[in-house]
């Protein structure tokens, strides 16, 4: 029934990639046609700010899916190449190289991009970089090598900027991350997360400092200094920009599809547009468990959506109903994460060793989420409660002598 | 070179001949249904979960702590469960047959 149509695919990531790979075990049999403006073999991002970083690989290492395995599905990679437009009436992509590609279903997989702030002599700044792709992280190692000092400043004191701190660190750089805020991670942790990511980056000799507002950078033979809204400065020669991102949807308001906080889809992934479907980063969804829209900045989601999308496509009911999970590795710390914790009001500690531990996020009797340090068992036990809606004995919890298992937890 | 066989759910035999990298990307590489390794090999997703065939546990080892306690998250685990994206693919590994979990 598929056979002679067509799916064409705006962003070749976790989401595109593994939406292409779905839909043809769904068993679409038209053609499968991923778009994405990197022009390298689609790869996973998550590494880019950790193992990659420090890694002498190139990127092939990482790839998502080997080149083979697209031939094997027939799914066709444009890269390098960006959509400057679409004619929802006519179903028609106009692209950077000037063709014209008609469509029958469209995927909006368009992700976000980093956010440049318009601080004062950002533009002139020497080696000043995000971290989002490939060719970033090549930038950053590249300037990083060349450069006359190994000092390093990172601005904002997130997952991004917190494990790049760490690779350059690792890459014998000298790292001062400045934090707007009081504290590190304030957005998404509980301030017990933020003290200790704080005294691991400050035991690994990186610096991290809170309430840093950067109001300017001033550049001078190649070496900036980045000076702060307290009148304190810092000297870098590279500077990787950190501080969060802008959802891509100008594609999708210009064609009008209802965006709110990001492109608003059904709990199958569809926009407002039932030809047109918006999966990962870019996506305001529905979260059937917190019982909420919201927009999700994780493989997990990418991944997930991608196959809603794909089984609805083919005609299949399959309605997103996931638990959003995290992670993050900094120096020897793997951090886990399960849940959203946004809207507690407790949180209790469970902790086994200085390194190992874990921090629960309650909203009265229920587990809202869990962060979980070198403790994949805390991850797992969290999960669970949390998928199950199962009500967790406070008191045994943070109790290290009563044994870490779902049953042994259970509120009688 | 190391061959390793893969039985997934539908009983599907995929044998598979590889020298280096992780047993999922070779997996993932080659379109092995069940495993997807969506983590990209971190031990951070558990969804690349293999049964090892009993007599052929002494080529793979046995899993890590922070192994076994990702398997957890899969109620169809056993004392032959490995995340093969924790398994390196060597000559160690010849032979090896590997039922994918469901």
């Amino acid at each position: 029934m598929s056979a002679n149509k067509t799916c064409v695919v705006i962003g070749a990531s976790h989401g595109g990639v593994n939406f292409g790979t779905a839909l043809r075990k769904e068993g679409w049999e038209g053609k499968i046609i991923l778009i994405d403006k990197d022009p390298e073999i689609p790869y996973h991002r998550p590494p880019l700010s950790k193992a990659y970083l420090t890694s002498p690989l190139g990127i092939e290492a990482y790839q998502l899916k080997s080149k083979e395995s697209y031939v094997k599905d027939s799914i066709q990679l444009k890269l390098g190449v960006s959509v400057n437009s679409i004619d929802k009436e006519k179903q028609e992509l106009t692209l950077s190289d000037g063709s014209v590609q008609s469509y029958d279903i469209l995927v909006m997989a368009t992700g976000a991009r980093p956010i440049i702030p318009p601080i004062k002599g950002i533009k002139t700044a020497t080696n000043l970089y995000p971290l989002r792709t490939a060719k970033d992280v090549e930038n950053i190692q590249t300037a990083l090598l060349n450069a006359s000092t190994k000092d390093v400043v990172v601005i904002g004191g997130g997952y991004i900027g917190l494990e790049t701190a760490a690779s350059l660190k690792k890459m014998g750089a000298e790292v001062t991350v400045l934090e707007r805020e009081e504290r590190i991670l304030a957005r998404v942790t509980a301030p017990e997360m933020s003290t200790f990511f704080e005294e691991l980056h400050s035991s690994n000799n990186v610096s991290v400092l809170t309430t840093k507002n950067v109001v300017a950078i001033e550049t001078e033979n190649g070496i900036n200094t980045v000076v702060c809204a307290d009148g304190t400065s810092y000297k870098a020669s590279v500077i990787v920009v950190g501080v969060g991102i802008l959802v891509n949807t100008e594609l999708a308001s210009s064609i009008g599809l209802t965006l709110e906080n990001g492109i608003k889809v059904d709990e199958t992934a569809k926009t407002s547009n039932a030809t047109i479907y918006a999966i990962g980063d870019c996506s305001y969804h529905f979260n059937p468990h917190y019982n909420r829209y919201i927009r999700l900045e994780s493989v997990q989601n990418a991944v997930d959506q991608a196959k809603v999308a794909a089984a609805a496509i083919c005609g299949k009911k399959t309605v997103y109903n996931t638990i959003p999970w995290f992670w993050s590795d900094q120096y020897n710390v793997k951090l886990q994460m399960v849940g959203l914790s946004q809207g507690y009001n407790q949180v209790l500690m469970r902790k086994e060793e200085d390194l190992k531990f874990s921090i629960w996020y309650f909203k009265d009797e229920t587990l809202l989420a869990v962060d979980a340090v070198n403790n994949a068992k805390a991850y797992v036990v969290g999960t669970k409660f949390i998928k199950e809606n199962a009500t967790i004995d406070k008191e045994k919890l943070v109790d290290t002598s009563v044994v870490f298992k779902p049953a042994e937890l259970l509120k009688s | 070179m190391a061959k390793i066989t893969f039985i997934t759910s539908d009983n599907e035999k995929i044998e598979l001949e590889a020298t280096s990298g992780s047993v999922m990307q070779l997996a993932v590489d080659n379109g092995v249904q069940g495993i997807d390794g969506d983590c990209g090999g971190v031990c951070s997703c558990a969804t690349c979960h293999v049964h090892v065939l009993p007599e052929h546990v002494s080529k793979t080892g046995t899993a890590s702590e922070i192994e076994q306690d990702m398997l957890e998250l899969d109620d169809n685990v056993s004392e032959y469960s490995r995340l093969c994206c924790q398994l390196d693919v060597s000559d160690a590994l010849d032979g090896v047959v590997l039922q994918v979990a469901k």
